[in-house]
């Protein structure tokens, strides 16, 4: 037979493989459009007035007068019931901006470590630190918090003598408490993503470095930090969304501390007793997500890349 | 410049494999020694042990005048080129080559220069601001060699540096690499699986196996009088025939040599002053023959009858200057000890046999023809342990 195709069977075969491979699209579209929809039903709701966002829907706002206004995000800007939302905004950067910055100037220090310096129970340190991924955040939280504002003491039994092993540095209801406790919690999982990166590397440059005449410091700063630059972005990505994000935290360690509270506790804050202002959420929320964005949009090219570091080498 | 001495140099590892097995080496000043052998004889691990890069287990190492087994290998003075040339990715070409230099604190001026300067023998001037991402593999091999260059070491040590680049490119960087060092001058070791690269490039080469130091010579006596069966077949290409055989009685005349079905006639003159050779006779005995020992006979009317036999072609590959032509012997092959030798498949009955013929030769697949074996230059190994008699 010349031809490599049956005959008959063409005209149905190339029917269906038409239809089979538009399915992953077609999915991939559902699934984007699912999961918007209550984003984009909330930007909508973002500027429209407490009575419209009470009596109907936010679709209503297409077929009907109602009307959108920017009243909801001029309030919450400007309100200064609890404090304004600009400081919690700057609050929010005090925790954030350390939180993210400290963890990764550690972990990559630890990770080049655990990844290319020779010393014993490297590979038990190294699991032992992975393995704190799973200790939940929950369970630390009290104890931190009494470690913030007590310090810690040890009673020795029988001497009736207290040692203090650290002092109280008056730490609760401090941002520093938040961003302390976000880089302690930031830290397994940094040194896990930086690892599995900074071990990929090839070797032959590390060893060529040093017949270069490059240190160990040396090698990690001229050479390591600036081929981790996609990984370094991507953990960064994380880590500022996430304490961005953080309300249990910042609850635990600042709770009524009005001057230090971060947007998240403002916004919760904004809505009032029994939820009176609860129309302005939804512009609290963009006002808060804004940041976030403009963080992962200009970075976003790292993020993927660095999602895949380690998986595929180099 | 200075000379590389290895003294009864061991590489245990700490699970107990033992690499190399006191290694002796005496490289001589500007000398290009090349390290060979099949993958995993330790050649590698031998010359990152005069790197530094990894622990010397026992023995000495001396670089000039200085022991330097505990030196680190910054300050051993030596400068190593990588298999995949290990560029820094995200520097320039330039910044690539001076990277010694700025560690080493040499002054701005001074290291333009020099770097300049090692740019110029390599041809690399106007690619000194880009990024080794932006280069071809060769241009890449050859910021690898200036980055050693720039270094002015008293050695240069270069591991499999050709291996990453396409046929051609590797002819043409052999040669390249081998008048670089004639230029400069410096004591060189080179690693290298392809014993091609060891035969051209190499003032000595040095065979391994397994750890241990199988023979060192210049390439002809390498080629000429290998040390022992493995040696014998792992220089040449293709390789040297191996067979185990027969040898018979000696009379004035000469021996016969028996493989398998096939009996060559050894004239006298070979086993005159060859006392171990004569006691070998009358038992078994590995003989080798070259390719180019062999020749159509057809073209050498005036071979003696006794020094053919006669076989049927069952592969040619004429390479225009010259014709391989195979055939199969039914003796049984010698081990040569070699892992990275081809399994032979498909041969059949007996094992094969190339030789190198004239292309003036006429024969074609499936001939049935004599071949004139030059029995004067038969390579005989002691049956058992395989050393060269």
């Amino acid at each position: 037979m010349a031809s490599t195709q049956f005959p008959g069977t063409r005209g149905v075969g190339k029917a269906i493989y038409r239809v089979l491979s538009g399915i992953p699209t077609g999915a991939l579209w559902f699934v984007v459009v699912i999961w918007s929809i209550p984003t984009f039903g909330l930007a909508v709701n973002s500027f429209r007035g407490r009575d419209d966002q009470r009596n109907s829907g936010w679709w209503t706002v297409f077929s009907d007068e109602g009307g959108t206004s920017l009243d909801n995000y001029e309030t919450v800007l400007t309100a200064s019931s609890t404090n304004s939302i600009l400081e919690s905004l700057a609050n929010s950067f005090a925790i954030a901006i350390p939180a993210t910055i400290i963890p990764i100037a550690i972990a990559a220090f630890a990770a080049y470590g655990f990844a290319w310096i020779d010393f014993k129970g490297r590979e038990w340190a190294f699991i032992a630190t992975v393995s704190l991924l799973a200790v939940p955040l929950q369970v630390a939280l009290i104890p931190l918090l009494q470690l913030y504002s007590g310090g810690a003491h040890l009673t020795l039994p029988l001497m009736d003598k207290t040692l203090t092993l650290i002092p109280d540095f008056g730490l609760a209801g401090t941002t520093t408490a938040v961003w302390l406790t976000h880089t302690g919690f930031g830290l397994p999982f940094a040194i896990f993503l930086l690892h599995n990166y900074i071990s990929g590397l090839p070797k032959d440059v590390f060893e060529s470095a040093r017949i270069d005449g490059a240190d160990h410091f040396t090698i990690f700063w001229r050479i390591v930090l600036p081929l981790s630059v996609p990984v370094l972005a991507a953990f960064a990505i994380f880590q500022f969304l996430w304490t961005w994000n953080d309300f249990l935290i910042a609850n635990t360690m600042i709770g009524a501390q009005r001057t230090e509270q971060p947007t998240t506790i403002a916004i919760a804050n904004l809505a009032g007793d029994y939820g009176r202002n609860e129309h302005l959420l939804a512009a609290g929320a963009f006002v808060q997500a804004f940041f976030p964005l403009v963080v992962f949009f200009s970075l976003q090219r790292y993020f993927v890349r660095g999602l895949l570091a380690g998986s595929v080498k180099g | 410049m200075a000379t590389v001495v290895l003294d009864k140099i061991d590489k245990i590892y700490p699970n107990g494999v033992q690499a190399i097995h006191g290694l002796d080496l005496e490289i001589a000043d500007n000398e290009f020694l090349v390290l060979v052998g099949p993958s995993g004889c330790g050649k590698s691990t031998a010359l990152r042990m005069i790197a530094g890069l990894e622990e010397i287990s026992g023995g000495t190492l001396t670089i000039g005048d200085t022991v330097v087994n505990d030196v680190a290998p910054k300050d051993r003075d030596i400068a190593m080129v990588f298999q995949n040339y290990a560029l820094y990715p995200h520097m320039t070409v330039g910044e690539n080559i001076g990277f010694s230099l700025k560690l080493a604190k040499v002054s701005k001026s001074e290291m333009t220069e020099r770097i300049r300067h090692a740019a110029e023998i390599l041809e690399l001037e106007e690619y000194l601001d880009r990024k080794p991402g932006q280069l071809s593999g060769g241009q890449r091999q050859r910021v690898a060699m200036g980055r050693a260059i720039v270094r002015q070491p008293s050695a240069f040590l270069m591991d499999e540096p050709l291996s990453n680049l396409d046929a051609k490119l590797r002819v043409q960087m052999r040669a390249e690499i081998a008048r670089l060092q004639r230029d400069l001058a410096v004591t060189t070791v080179y690693v290298t699986h392809d014993q091609v690269e060891a035969m051209t490039m190499g003032d000595r080469v040095a065979v391994l196996k397994d750890g241990y130091l199988q023979q060192v010579d210049s390439p002809q006596n390498l080629y000429d009088h290998p040390a022992n069966i493995f040696v014998a077949a792992f220089i040449g290409s293709p390789s040297m025939n191996i067979y185990e055989s027969r040898l018979g009685a000696l009379d004035d005349n000469g021996a016969t040599l028996t493989l398998g079905s096939m009996d060559l006639h050894l004239p006298r003159s070979v086993f005159d002053e060859n006392t171990e050779l004569q006691a070998r006779c009358g038992g078994p005995i590995s003989a080798g023959i070259r390719p180019e020992d062999m020749e159509d006979a057809s073209l050498k009317p005036d071979h003696p009858a006794n020094q053919r036999f006669t076989s049927e072609v069952v592969l040619l590959e004429s390479l225009g200057s010259e014709i391989m032509v195979h055939f199969n012997i039914d003796a049984k092959a010698a081990a040569t000890g070699d892992p990275d030798a081809v399994e032979e498949v498909g041969t059949g009955e007996g094992s094969s046999c190339v030789a190198r013929f004239n292309p003036r030769s006429g024969v074609r697949l499936g001939d049935t023809i004599e071949v004139a074996v030059d029995a004067a230059r038969i390579h005989f190994f002691d049956h058992s342990t395989g050393a060269a008699l």
